[in-house]
């Protein structure tokens, strides 16, 4: 007899993400996945370049892990200095911290829906064939958006027409156009294409709020502390009009009336697109493939750390996201995280291109993790990587030894399972429209739809922690950053902390060690990390590699199934792969400042 | 109804392109003007311009990413005038670009190659993050490392375009001690043209209005002893600062959230790096002329300079004496002052007067001053 013959899937780019990702899946005769490896193919070096450094200035070298979830890292790292050091920051810099990382969620999902992971459901091509007035009865059934005539759907269409027949495909060249995966009827593709322009200009408005708080996106300034930007408002002293004075004329600072109503301005058009594009397309969308309400589970158990505190980081109860872990599906109990507790967040390094003093089948916790960059893999160019050996630059992160997963599902479940009202009503209202049982939201779609899911829920929060900042500015409060701190003298010669936030691709902390005013260890745990790790010790499999397992794949030199449900997961593997840190000083002269 | 065929548009071109899909040439004109803006021209070369872009097929454009973070996709993203959409589907065929491309693994390799055999010797090669010298697995992209990538793909470029601070002069995994041996395009690849566009991310109108000089004249710009395109790097941050007048006179935050900070004083002695860096943030401004670093309150981190994660700590006012020549003078007399550096003669009075009043100024501002 025969052996069964098997092959190796490669996909390498995966495109459509943040950073170099390679997947490798073996399938059966039937190109079926029976197992699936997830490779980060670049590494940087940034804790090791932060030791010996000012802990005030962490934040600018840690927020280049990302451009893409931009500010997530500055915000761990202030908070894990904040930690470290006990400061408490004032209401007003944590009210404008939760609407600048609010702002950083609905940018982010909004294009990750639109520009990363449509392309895995809409054919651009099918476009072509779609009736614009059907089109316009179609978007208009779904939604009250405006931009949605025949005439607007028309003029799209033949953009596109025009584009696909000069021969110049541009991004769109040698995509998967005609494969039998795609669903979509054309009215619905030339809806999405439609959208995936509109979304394009969207977003470079909305980012104006981080603008106005950060003077820049991508990579908005930050402080520990507080938050740099001044307030430009006297409210002691009334202006011209009703208005309240602002300060130095023409001068000031970014944050006066003017910028405030840029913030309002964007708030208002976050909504309404959540509301009434990125919603209805979801829905509209996932009840076109109901199949992938099925698979690409992934683990079944999730992490959060938390996030948007009412009343300050110390004060955990009071997050709109809560911090937990749910295991195996078990939504009745929500297990504590103790993240100081070295038994409880290891990372490994079985099948990663590490090195650990202890040996490679051990765990370490982040305040004592090493990391000795040790490339074992083939010599490039190669064509597989040794998959039974090390195969990534990203380690495996564990919790109380389980791999669980992070991001939008896991937070969504978290916050169902809390008995969040507005997160039972949306679930309820989604199961309830795509006719699925809740054991769909397990799923590489289950995950997609949870996405947009927070997104409504996060926007809807936006205005309130605005109202509640102007309140508190017509009140006379105008502090954003507390200074006591601030200087180096004042601290203890050894302190060190932990910082936590929700990125939008989950659970992010950075752990730091200060030493007589400087950095002497610096760790971050990311979530894709988390999510695109490879196998472990016992070889258990990481979130990424879980949910790939039993795919079909119709054709596999197309592997569309592949990328729907890694991109479910919106990889972001530059933040994955970024650990190197200072006990590899053997291997690489660290500068000691 | 396709709209008129004016007799000079050649089948297969950009303007073919833009006719067909209801793009006036006044519309397009008026980009144009936006785009002659952009590269510090006289707006009367905006008919040239146009008359150049829309007799090409749209420019062939590969994009490929090493040691980075994709944050300077993310600010190309953000650009008002031109958008993404009108770079994309009007002026250039993004043939390959990992974060937007659709196809993935080998179809996207197969782009990149297709697009090096048609237009051999003539596409753009637009590079961001910085490449590992220690070891080729430190990071690869489809099993090939980034510098065998790199030498493949720049052979038969016309020009090399390395944007962010880590293609151009080594970035963040340069800074000490370089773990993985980076280094910039620049360091490894000698024979070709190559424009620097640092910043980190950089301004996305220095990105695209770089673009537009190549679609233009086909070449690079004037550019300065470090690559760097002089008519947006040809000037510190602190001379086009609207806060310089506050320096002069001796008015600086003491912290960043005491009167003196709420009232837009001078950042020099909270560390701001405004006086050594050579950028446009206080002109352009960013996200549409929104806001920058320094009007949000915190100095300028010096971004677009070559090691600048090494040159000294963030929150530490600079040592270096400030020259007479750019410390006694008020707003308008600076501007006069700053003459000689380098300042594109066109927009000279708009920035001085912006200075002076403190308006946000955009690049559409600048190319309507000029009509």
């Amino acid at each position: 007899m025969n052996q069964p013959a098997t092959r190796r899937v490669i996909v390498d780019p995966v495109t459509r993400i943040e950073g170099h990702l390679r997947i490798e899946a073996e399938t059966d005769a039937e190109g079926r996945i029976t197992r699936a490896s997830s490779a980060g193919t670049m590494v940087r070096g940034i804790e090791i370049i932060l030791r010996g450094r000012d802990p005030r200035e962490a934040w600018a070298f840690a927020q280049r892990i990302c451009g893409v979830c931009t500010l997530v890292h500055g915000i761990a790292s202030v908070r894990a200095v904040e930690s470290a050091l006990n400061i408490e920051v004032p209401a007003n810099a944590q009210l404008i911290r939760n609407l600048m990382i609010g702002a950083q969620y609905i940018h982010d999902h909004v294009m990750h829906f639109y520009h990363l992971h449509a392309l895995d459901w809409v054919d651009v091509v099918s476009a072509l064939k779609a009736d614009p007035k059907a089109t316009s009865a179609l978007a208009q059934s779904l939604s009250g958006y405006a931009r949605s005539s025949p005439g607007y759907f028309s003029d799209v269409q033949k953009k596109l027409k025009n584009f696909v027949e000069a021969g110049q495909l541009g991004i769109f060249a040698n995509g998967y156009w005609g494969h039998p995966a795609y669903k979509l009827p054309p009215e619905a593709n030339l809806m999405a294409v439609a959208h995936y322009l509109d979304a394009l200009a969207w977003q470079r408005d909305v980012v104006k709020l981080h603008a106005v708080f950060g003077g820049k996106n991508p990579h908005p300034m930050f402080l520990v502390g507080g938050v740099p930007c001044a307030i430009s408002i006297d409210p002691q002293h009334p202006g011209k009009g009703k208005g309240p004075h602002f300060h130095g004329g023409n001068s000031g600072t970014a944050l006066n009336v003017v910028g405030l109503q840029t913030v309002q301005n964007a708030i208002n058009q976050m909504r309404e697109f959540v509301d009434q594009v990125y919603v209805p397309d979801t829905l509209a969308i996932a009840g076109f493939y109901k199949d992938w309400f099925k698979q690409g589970e992934g683990i079944g158990s999730f992490l959060t750390y938390g996030e948007f505190p009412a009343r300050g980081m110390s004060d955990p109860s009071s997050y709109l996201i809560p911090s937990g872990v749910i295991l195996d599906r078990d939504l009745s109990k929500i297990h504590p995280i103790d993240l100081n507790a070295e038994s409880e967040i290891q990372e490994f390094v079985s099948h990663a291109w590490y090195e650990y003093s202890v040996g490679k089948e051990k765990g370490l916790h982040p305040y004592k993790g090493e990391t000795k960059l040790d490339y074992t893999g083939p010599k490039p160019p190669y064509q597989q990587l040794d998959v039974d050996k090390d195969y990534s630059w990203m380690k495996s992160p564990r919790w109380k030894g389980s791999a669980v997963e992070v991001g939008p599902l896991a937070r969504v479940l978290m916050m169902y399972a809390a008995g969040h009202q507005q997160t039972k009503e949306l679930v309820g209202m989604t199961l309830k429209k795509l006719d699925v049982p809740v054991q769909a939201l397990y799923s590489t779609l289950g995950r997609t739809a949870a996405r947009t899911l927070e997104t409504k829920i996060i926007a809807d929060a936006m205005q309130g922690w605005y109202d509640q900042l102007v309140a508190n500015i017509k009140a006379g409060d105008v502090k954003t950053f507390n200074e006591t701190k601030w200087e180096p003298a004042t601290w203890p010669s050894h302190a060190q902390g932990v910082g936590v936030t929700e990125a939008p691709r989950g659970a992010l902390a950075h752990w730091i060690v200060i030493k007589d005013q400087k950095i002497d260890n610096y760790q971050a745990i990311v979530p894709s990390t988390w999510n695109a790790g490879p196998r472990d010790a016992q070889g258990n499999q990481g979130p990424y590699e879980a949910a790939l397992q039993g795919h079909q794949l119709h054709d596999v030199k197309q592997p569309i199934e592949i990328l729907r449900t890694i991109h479910s997961f919106d990889p972001c593997i530059a933040c994955a792969v970024h650990l190197t840190d200072p006990d590899g000083q053997e291997l690489m002269q660290v500068k000691v400042v | 109804m396709k709209h008129a065929q004016q007799p000079d548009i050649l089948p297969g071109t950009v303007g073919e392109g833009l006719a067909q899909r209801g793009v006036t040439r006044r519309e397009f004109l008026k980009l144009c003007t936006t785009l002659t803006a952009l590269l510090a021209l006289p707006p009367s070369m905006a008919g040239a311009m146009a008359e150049a872009i829309s007799k090409a097929r749209r420019q062939s454009v590969i994009w490929l990413s090493f040691q980075e973070c994709t944050g300077c996709t993310e600010s190309i993203t953000r650009s008002h005038s031109p958008t993404l959409e009108n770079l994309i589907f009007d002026l250039i065929s993004l043939d390959y670009h990992h974060t937007l491309q659709a196809a993935s693994a080998e179809a996207a390799e197969h782009a990149r190659e297709q697009a090096m055999k048609d237009n051999d010797g003539k596409y753009l090669l637009i590079v961001d993050g910085s490449i590992p010298m220690g070891n080729p697995g430190f990071s690869t992209i489809a099993g090939i490392s980034n510098y065998d990538m790199l030498m493949e793909t720049a052979r038969g470029a016309a020009a090399i375009v390395a944007v962010g601070t880590c293609a151009a002069h080594g970035g963040i995994p340069r800074a000490d001690p370089n773990p993985t041996g980076a280094v910039s395009v620049g360091d490894i690849v000698k024979d070709k043209p190559i424009i620097n566009v640092p910043g980190c991310p950089p301004i996305p109108v220095v990105m695209t209005g770089v673009l537009a000089h190549f679609l233009t004249f086909g070449g690079i710009p004037e550019l300065d002893a470090q690559g760097r395109p002089k008519s947006f790097y040809g000037e510190t941050i602190h001379d086009r600062c609207y806060r310089r007048p506050f320096y002069d006179q001796g008015k600086f935050a003491q912290t960043f959230d005491d009167e003196a900070a709420r009232q837009g004083w001078c950042l020099f002695k909270l560390g701001c790096k405004g006086p050594v860096t050579y950028n446009a943030c206080a002109t352009t401004k960013w996200n549409d002329g929104t806001s920058f670093p320094i009007q949000s309150g915190h100095g300028c981190i010096g971004c677009s300079e070559a090691n600048f994660w090494d040159a000294g700590p963030l929150y530490k006012a600079l040592s270096m004496p400030v020259s007479a020549t750019t410390s006694m003078l008020g707003a308008a007399a600076a501007a006069g002052a700053a003459a000689g550096v380098a300042v594109t003669w066109h927009n000279r009075s708009t920035k001085a007067a912006a200075k002076a009043a403190h308006e946000k100024m955009t690049v559409q501002e600048l190319s309507r001053e000029e009509k």
